[in-house]
């Protein structure tokens, strides 16, 4: 039973037990190391992934669930428009220690403009609340996100 | 000590082609101390930042700088490079001299140097000085007494994105845990049931299960792992090979509440004057004190978002390579050499980044354990990574603390004051020592065959160090009393958190002196003034009253502030917290001003990066973390049973620096977290009228605090 999986704009077939957590297909069969294990438990957002425009975990959804989905990693981010900005934004306002947690931030704020191009700061907040960081960029990711909303 | 063993110029500065290649022994663990480092000799060479590169750090490469902690790496990698620097700039001019000086007959050019170039403004010639420093040779020591570039001719680099975020926002900056070699095996271990547990048997279904699905066991003695080349075969294995093995159970943790352990296990007490622990009697307690107070803080986690990983190989010719997010490689490979007992140089470690530790974690452990399962594994690159259960359940934790304290008024001033810590060893990382002090601090060996005697420590001596680091008051009052109390037979691990006993210990003094100074009738902000001789102190109360005048807390919100410099002689910063409490008791703040002086400053960003993340992580010690234990181990082992702050708590954030560009530089990694804990509490009792002393201020206490009153 072989998979097929659309990541990143491409069709990628996939050797994988279907049963095996998206995550582990994308950083272990694929190599696409961006999306990060923090927790595997969906507590956390590091390894948030789109699928289908929308942020969510990919660490323990099997890898099958995202057959119909179009997934978009942090490696194909800056493909779209709303991403790309939002990477910049995260370099402007230095929204990074360690770094670790930033890949799934940055996705989850993409989402969040793609969704909502005029979101504030308050509602980023909240948008935001699943993901963890514990060097405490928060209010530079905060900052990031008003930029990217506001430079649309 | 870095000066001395590695007295050369080369050894920290070696021009390589179109750039010149700093050694620094200090790791980046998230605080970009990479860059901070490329600046300072950015600035002393004039050199744009695109001429420098930074040397991975590598045992036999880089110098062995010990552990990177204590926000020293400023002042010590810092300070060695910028002498380097300064050396290698005034050696630069002289042969810049010769060559500019060949037939002129004015043979004493006043050069002057400025964007990498040497110029005589004479003749308007000039010389590059990447292609000069070259010229330099190997054999330059580094001059102890170089003269900093003169103030006038600096110019600080301009403001760039640290080293690495460009890859980090494109997910393709690599951590350890990123790591491929060809051939590798992923692996994970299996954890006894509770903490003392013993492997008693692995059943025969298991292990056929293990070879029916190409994993292999790797076992010493109650240390067991599993390894194999696919990652989430790997983590399923290892759930069926736990699952039919036995263990004994071993001995209880002891339970309780931490503040009762802590007050009534033995311990070791010493004095401490001027911050030094005194080899001497205790001095008594203050008879009768006008003022008593207990200041608390639980056991807490690092809780690094990644678990700890690290990639080892065991060459077939008995060379092991070890690739670790450890903040000390010099002092690990020590260890594990006398661990065991192989030769330090047949192990080379190298640094590649972690998740942010925030102190001594899981990732030393990791390391070890990956060298005990490659070892087992000959000629494999093993790729061991904790889970999110291993990290929250087995990291060497910060240990929870006790301050007393106590003090007597005279009118407005404080007479007398005492200030007494217990707490557990902040010293569990594993450094060689007598006793086999190393060994017996990394996990694993509590566990092999023949398992090393859990450690045991001893008062760490050295000033402002482990839990007495800022026990001493920065204030001037009468009489002082403090002491250092070494907690034993504590139930859980414990070793260095960020900041060790001066989150605590500020935090005590800072809720303290508040209670003292409304008991004077005094404004906290007077109060501590009236207490403070330092002109940078006062200047850094100054400044944060100054940017307080003119916005009040917002209607419904409390106001509290606090003072600390670190270790007494660091980074100064004064907090301003403004909170409010809702109906359902839960603090909520809204807005964090912090004024930090640091002395000449590096990197401003860095700096406030630096100063921010140490508020917030200070913010989620003071309002939510606590770990939960019982006689099996630690109970919280994931992000709901331990929670941390989250975006939705995080307030309004302003950060003012002082520069003083005449003053030497200082880390500020450490230096916030203790005043932002401290002015929390200050503004929950603004907030609330309850003086708040035992971390963290959550709902649930200020509930049943004021229900008891």
């Amino acid at each position: 039973m072989s998979l097929t999986l659309r990541i990143n704009g491409r069709d990628r077939q996939i050797d994988s037990d279907p049963d095996t957590p998206l995550l582990f297909v994308l950083r272990d069969e694929l190599k696409l190391k961006g999306a990060k294990l923090g927790c595997g438990l969906e507590q956390c957002g590091a390894c948030f992934v789109l699928a289908d425009g929308e942020a969510v975990p990919s660490c323990v959804t099997p890898a099958a669930v995202f057959a119909d989905k179009q997934v978009v990693t942090i490696e194909g981010l800056a493909e779209r428009e709303t991403g790309a900005r939002v990477q910049r934004a995260f370099v402007d306002a230095r929204a990074a220690q360690c770094g670790y947690c930033t890949a799934g931030m940055v996705v989850a704020a993409t989402a969040l403009l793609e969704a909502e191009p005029g979101a504030d700061r308050d509602r980023a907040r909240v948008a935001l609340e699943r993901n963890i960081c514990r060097c405490g960029s928060h209010p530079r990711v905060l900052d990031a996100i008003e930029k990217a909303a506001k430079t649309t | 000590m870095n000066i001395q063993e590695y007295p050369l110029v080369s050894d920290w500065l070696r021009p390589d082609g179109d750039h010149l290649v700093i050694r620094s022994g200090k790791v980046e663990l998230g605080q970009r101390i990479t860059t901070a480092l490329m600046r300072i000799v950015a600035e002393e060479l004039t050199l744009p930042l695109a001429a420098l590169r930074i040397e991975p750090v590598r045992t036999g490469v880089t110098p062995d700088e010990g552990v990177t902690s204590g926000s020293n790496s400023v002042v010590d990698s810092g300070g060695t490079l910028r002498l380097a620097a300064a050396t290698l700039r005034a050696r630069a001019m002289a042969l810049a001299a010769e060559r500019l000086a060949e037939g002129v007959a004015d043979n004493a050019p006043d050069l002057r140097i400025a964007d990498g170039r040497i110029t005589d403004p004479a003749s308007g010639r000039h010389v590059n000085l990447l292609k000069i420093l070259a010229d330099c040779g190997d054999a330059l020591p580094v001059d102890p007494d170089a003269p900093p570039l003169p103030l006038a001719d600096r110019a600080p680099a301009p403001s760039a994105p640290p080293l690495g975020l460009e890859e980090i926002v494109r997910g393709a900056y690599a951590f350890v845990q990123d790591l491929e070699r060809p051939g590798m095996l992923h692996a994970r271990v299996i954890r006894p049931p509770r903490r003392n547990g013993r492997l008693e048997a692995i059943d025969a279904e298991a292990r056929a299960a293990m070879a029916e699905r190409g994993l292999e066991i790797v076992q010493d003695g109650s240390f067991l792992a599993v390894a194999g080349p696919a990652e989430w075969d790997v983590i399923r294995g290892a759930t069926r090979l736990a699952r039919g093995c036995s263990w004994t159970p071993g001995a209880d943790l002891d339970e309780g509440d931490y503040q009762d352990l802590l007050l009534n296990n033995p311990r070791t007490s010493v004095p401490v004057v001027d911050g030094m622990p005194q080899d001497a009697p205790v001095p008594p307690p203050f008879e009768a004190p006008d003022f008593e107070a207990t200041f608390t803080r639980p056991y807490q986690l690092h809780g690094a978002m990644g678990p700890s990983a690290a990639l080892a190989e065991w060459g077939k010719d008995g060379r092991l390579d070890l690739v670790t997010h450890s903040q000390g490689i010099y002092p690990l490979r020590q260890t594990i050499a006398e661990s065991l007992g192989l030769e330090e140089n047949a192990i080379t470690i190298s640094h590649a980044p972690g998740p942010g530790c925030y102190g001594h974690n899981g990732a030393d452990d990791a390391a070890f354990e990956a060298v005990l399962i490659a070892r087992a594994l000959p000629g494999r690159p093993v790729l061991l990574k904790w889970t999110r259960e291993d990290e929250h359940g087995w990291e060497p934790v910060a240990p929870a603390m006790v301050v007393r304290m106590a003090a007597r008024l005279e009118g407005d001033r404080i007479a007398a004051y005492s200030a007494e810590a217990y707490s557990d060893t902040h010293r569990g990382r594993p450094r060689p020592g007598p006793d086999r002090a190393g060994p017996r601090r990394l996990l694993a060996n509590t566990y092999r065959e023949a398992p090393e005697e859990p450690f045991v420590a001893t008062p760490n001596m050295t000033r402002h160090a482990g839990l007495h680091r800022n026990l001493d008051p920065i204030y001037k009052v009468g009489e002082k009393r403090m002491v250092k109390n070494l907690v034993h037979d504590l139930p859980l691990r414990s070793s260095a958190m960020r900041c060790l006993g001066a989150a605590v210990n500020t935090f005590a003094h800072e809720a303290f002196l508040d209670e003292l100074a409304e008991a004077a009738g005094q404004d906290p902000l007077e109060f501590r003034r009236a207490h403070l001789e330092d002109p940078h102190a006062l200047a850094v109360l100054d400044r944060l009253a100054e940017a307080l005048a003119d916005s009040p807390p917002a209607e419904g919100a409390a106001r509290g502030i606090a003072y600390a410099q670190y270790k007494n002689r660091m980074t100064r910063v004064a907090a301003a917290v403004d909170l409010r409490v809702t109906e359902a008791a839960e603090p909520v703040l809204e807005r964090i001003l912090l004024v930090a002086d640091a002395g000449r400053i590096v990197d401003p960003e860095g700096l406030r990066e630096q100063l921010e993340g140490g508020a917030l992580q200070g913010a989620s010690w003071a309002l939510v973390e606590e770990l939960h234990w019982d006689r099996d181990g630690v109970i919280d082992r994931d992000w709901d049973s331990y929670p941390v702050l989250r975006f939705p708590q995080v307030p309004r954030m302003e950060t003012l620096l002082i520069d003083r560009p005449d003053a030497p530089s200082v880390g500020a990694g450490e230096a916030s977290p203790g005043p932002v804990i401290g002015a929390i509490a200050n503004a929950l009792y603004g907030a609330t009228g309850m003086r708040m002393r035992r971390m963290p201020f959550t709902a649930d206490r200020l509930m049943s605090m004021a229900l008891a009153e």
